[in-house]
């Protein structure tokens, strides 16, 4: 499997989905995943599957002592063996592009500015890899990974499945970056089979990137159990107001100035209500513009990113939790939410609104509606618990394990096509 | 002959801490005292007790010629008892001398004269007293936050009946005119103005450390034969700046201190005097009065009040703080009444501003950051002005109850009075009674 990003250092729902899914596959006795990302950390949990790092794959044939690996490889705790095996597979001469002491491209494992380049890289190393492991499937997740996917389908023979977490339509709202479709698009056109989040995603393959529909799938995400760990955390809210809670990036794919739209509805007939917009992203100066202009700073409160535990605070000090997005491909936060019993409201336009029955379902531009929904769960106790105990019944019942079958049966089809 | 009228502004704001959405509710101290400490500390060390020194040393050395004048806010003053009390003795040092004038601000060192009248009233009463308290001056003459002024402050100042002003000679107000005589307010004829020198005060505040200015290095001979130069009719030269230019803006090495020093001796050379704005307003009459419609200030190229009330979030900002003005005066309890004078230092507005690109004086990355952190310490501190009173009742009922129970309390006092006084009278006429 070829991935970007892994927990706990994850920057987006993409580390996320990659942890589940692969634990979900994991339950399968016959089953060894192998998964790449660009920059290990060393802390990632390796108990049911193999982490690789491509920036300790090298391309370029160094003499180095085994002692030295050792010693450089040790905070990831890498077998330095593995480094001499990939040394034996460089397949070309990449002298001439810039490589560490190990001959290892470097990566920073998150999305910089130079990402086109980082992409080429780890598509570079795909190949080193590709001539040194064994394996039955390709597994590419998103646009990132896609062109490492290839390279390995053309160096391997074996078939390639890519695994659609989000499109540049949805990213984008509609003004799509020729680079970008371009990736996604042949990677599409190369794979032998394509996995989407949900059928509004898939959809979009099929009518945007002129897939067959046969070639499509979709394979809902799901959700981890919480730990006891988290489900201890407790309300550490200071205010006795309900607060109404927006939690993800601040860009335009998720519509935040819908939330805060609705929130000066709200603000004018439940003037006690708080609004918290957790997260950041390049909108964000904007929305605390607009919240100046609507006239409601004291009541809207803006926390910056959130990581880890701290996103878990902030839901459990929450009586609502929205997701406006305008285009969501999945969107596993509101699942989240309701496993914190925290009463959700999503936008029809997201993908978990096709498996989701106990979250409350608008239009991401119907503020009307969104300021009706978040109204009625903070002012009538009785839709609150419905929403918080129906909720939670039903997320619990959506499990990776069932994703990871899934994912197999296609397996299957491609291996013995 | 020419006087120079040498005024000083200090303050220090509470800067706050970082205050973060579980913090509302949760904890009510708001303010950074590590930063606040090591600032003043900073300063002090720096700025305030050696140029004290070198006043002090030129007031002598002059024979009582060289005369400053000061504004310290309430804040700044707050901070130094706490943290630099000997600042304090030497500015008791030097209003001993006589030869210092202190005026008076805004308490917090606000905005209130542009948005709440009745917090601008009350906070110069409170600056007023805490001078007068501290030493022992009642100020004659008021100066507005940042010398920021408009015919409508004009007016306020008036009725709390101070006779003078400083403020700032913009160029988009004066035209043609000079700064350099005395003007008075068009709407109240009575109010004095002194107008700062720009070209003058920012040869000291801004260029003299600057050595791509034609005329680094700058001396007090030369300085002062600038001064000398100005037109016979143009009678006084106001310097107004920050304190801080004195070995804080300009370090001690740039030879500020030196120049200051010198210049008591180059002015007498030349036939300079030094004056307080007091004696300037005694001495000379207006030659004409200033209409100023937009409030105007010192900051800046623009000289206006842009830098603390620019940008949409200045103005949510400050209009969340005038609609609770009112609440809080209401109340009596004193915590609320502190906090309530230290957020409306206007440098937490200016923090917000997003003209200076780069960010000016500021504790946060951005003004977007000192935005967010300041409204949630507002919040808060909104819900415990709200915490005092049943919200649902309006300001002015609430007020009438208030009145009432104030007047219920001393009316019963009086009957108690009353009482004891007939009870004493019953036990006295008793005991005449039964020695009888």
């Amino acid at each position: 499997m070829f991935g970007w990003e892994f927990p706990p250092h994850i920057l987006g729902g993409l580390g996320t989905a990659s942890y589940g899914l692969t634990r979900g596959m994991a339950m399968q006795p016959d089953m060894d995943i192998t998964f790449c990302i660009p920059k290990p950390w060393g802390d990632e949990d390796q108990s049911f599957l193999k982490i690789i790092g491509v920036n300790h794959v090298p391309v370029v044939w160094k003499d180095v002592q085994w002692e030295h690996v050792k010693e450089r490889l040790a905070k990831v705790n890498l077998d330095p063996q593995d480094y001499f095996d990939f040394r034996d597979h460089i397949y070309a001469d990449f002298g001439y592009r810039y490589v560490n002491d190990l001959g290892c491209f470097e990566f920073s494992g998150r999305y910089p500015d130079n990402l086109l380049e980082e992409i080429n890289n780890y598509s570079i190393v795909a190949g080193v890899i590709a001539r040194s492991q064994s394996f039955d499937v390709i597994h590419a997740h998103d646009w990132l990974t896609y062109p490492a996917g290839i390279h390995t389908k053309n160096v391997t023979g074996k078939p390639l499945v890519i695994h659609v977490h989000a499109t540049d339509y949805d990213r984008s709202r509609g003004n799509v970056n020729p680079d970008v479709y371009g990736i996604e698009k042949n990677g599409m056109d190369n794979a032998d089979h394509i996995i989407t989040v949900s059928n509004l995603t898939r959809q979009t393959v099929i009518d945007k990137y002129h897939q067959d529909p046969a070639k499509v799938t979709t394979v809902h995400n799901a959700v981890e159990p919480m730990s006891p760990e988290i489900l201890a955390i407790q309300d550490k809210k200071g205010v006795k107001d309900k607060v109404i809670t927006f939690l993800g990036r601040i860009t335009m794919q998720k519509g935040p100035e819908y939330f805060v739209e609705a929130a000066a509805k709200v603000l004018a007939k439940a003037p006690h209500a708080r609004f918290v917009m957790a997260g950041s992203g390049d909108m964000m100066d904007k929305m605390i513009r607009l919240v100046a202009k609507r006239n409601i700073a004291d009541r809207f409160h803006f926390t910056g990113f959130m990581k880890g535990k701290q996103v878990y605070e902030i839901l459990k000090a929450s009586d609502v939790y929205v997701m406006p997005s305008v285009s969501e491909p999945f969107g596993i936060s509101p699942l989240e939410a309701m496993q914190c019993g925290v009463p959700s409201i999503i936008s029809k336009q997201s993908g978990c609104a096709e498996i989701l029955d106990y979250a409350v379902k608008v239009d991401y531009w119907d503020i009307e509606a969104m300021a009706d929904a978040m109204y009625s769960i903070i002012t009538y106790p009785a839709m609150h618990e419905f929403l918080k105990v129906e909720g939670k019944k039903e997320v619990d019942n959506i499990k990776w394990e069932y994703a990871g079958q899934k994912v197999r049966r296609i397996y299957d089809q491609v291996i013995y096509k | 002959m020419k006087t120079i009228c040498f005024y000083f502004q200090i303050h220090q704001p509470f800067r706050l801490k970082r205050y973060r959405f579980f913090d509302i509710g949760n904890d009510h101290y708001y303010y950074d005292d590590f930063q606040n400490e090591e600032i003043i500390h900073r300063i002090a060390e720096r700025c305030y007790l050696p140029a004290n020194k070198a006043v002090l040393e030129m007031i002598k050395s002059s024979g009582g010629k060289f005369k400053v004048s000061y504004s310290i806010s309430g804040t700044a003053l707050e901070q130094m008892e706490i943290y630099a009390p000997e600042v304090i003795d030497s500015f008791k040092e030097l209003a001993a001398t006589g030869n210092v004038e202190f005026l008076t601000e805004t308490y917090a060192h606000s905005l209130s004269s542009l948005g709440d009248p009745e917090e601008f009233k009350a906070q110069v009463k409170q600056h007023s007293d805490k001078i007068y308290s501290m030493f022992g001056q009642k100020p004659k003459v008021f100066r507005n936050t940042e010398l920021i002024y408009s015919d409508d402050i004009a007016d306020q100042v008036y009725q709390l009946g101070f006779k003078g002003m400083l403020t700032e000679g913009a160029k988009h107000i004066l035209g043609w005119k000079s700064p350099n005589y005395v003007y008075a307010s068009c709407i109240e004829p009575q109010l004095k103005l002194l107008l700062k020198n720009d070209r003058f005060s920012e040869d000291l505040s801004n260029r003299f450390n600057d050595f791509t200015w034609n005329e680094y290095p700058l001396t007090a001979d030369k300085y002062m034969s600038w001064i000398a130069e100005t037109p016979e009719s143009e009678q006084i030269i106001n310097l107004f700046m920050n304190y801080e230019v004195l070995g804080s803006l300009h370090p001690a090495e740039s030879g500020i201190f030196d120049f200051f020093k010198a210049l008591p001796r180059f002015a007498a050379e030349k036939g300079i005097s030094f004056s307080t704005p007091s004696e300037v307003f005694n001495l000379l009459k207006p030659v004409d009065c200033l209409g100023v419609p937009y409030p105007m200030s010192w900051a800046d190229e623009e000289k206006d009040a842009g830098s603390w009330l620019g940008n949409i979030l200045q103005k949510e900002a400050f209009r969340k703080i005038n609609e609770i003005g009112e609440r809080v005066r209401l109340g009596e309890d004193r915590r609320i009444r502190q906090d309530w004078y230290y957020l409306q230092s206007s440098d937490h507005f200016y923090y917000m501003n997003t003209r200076h690109p780069e960010g000016g004086f500021s504790p946060y990355d951005n003004p977007y950051d000192a935005f967010n952190n300041y409204m949630n310490v507002l919040s808060d501190f909104i819900t415990r002005v709200n915490a005092q009173f049943p919200e649902t009742i309006e300001n002015e009922e609430l007020n009438a109850l208030l009145t009432t129970i104030k007047n219920q309390g001393i009316e019963i006092e009086g009957l108690q009075k009353e009482v004891d006084k007939l009870k004493k009278k019953l036990t006295k006429t008793k005991e005449v009674a039964s020695k009888a």
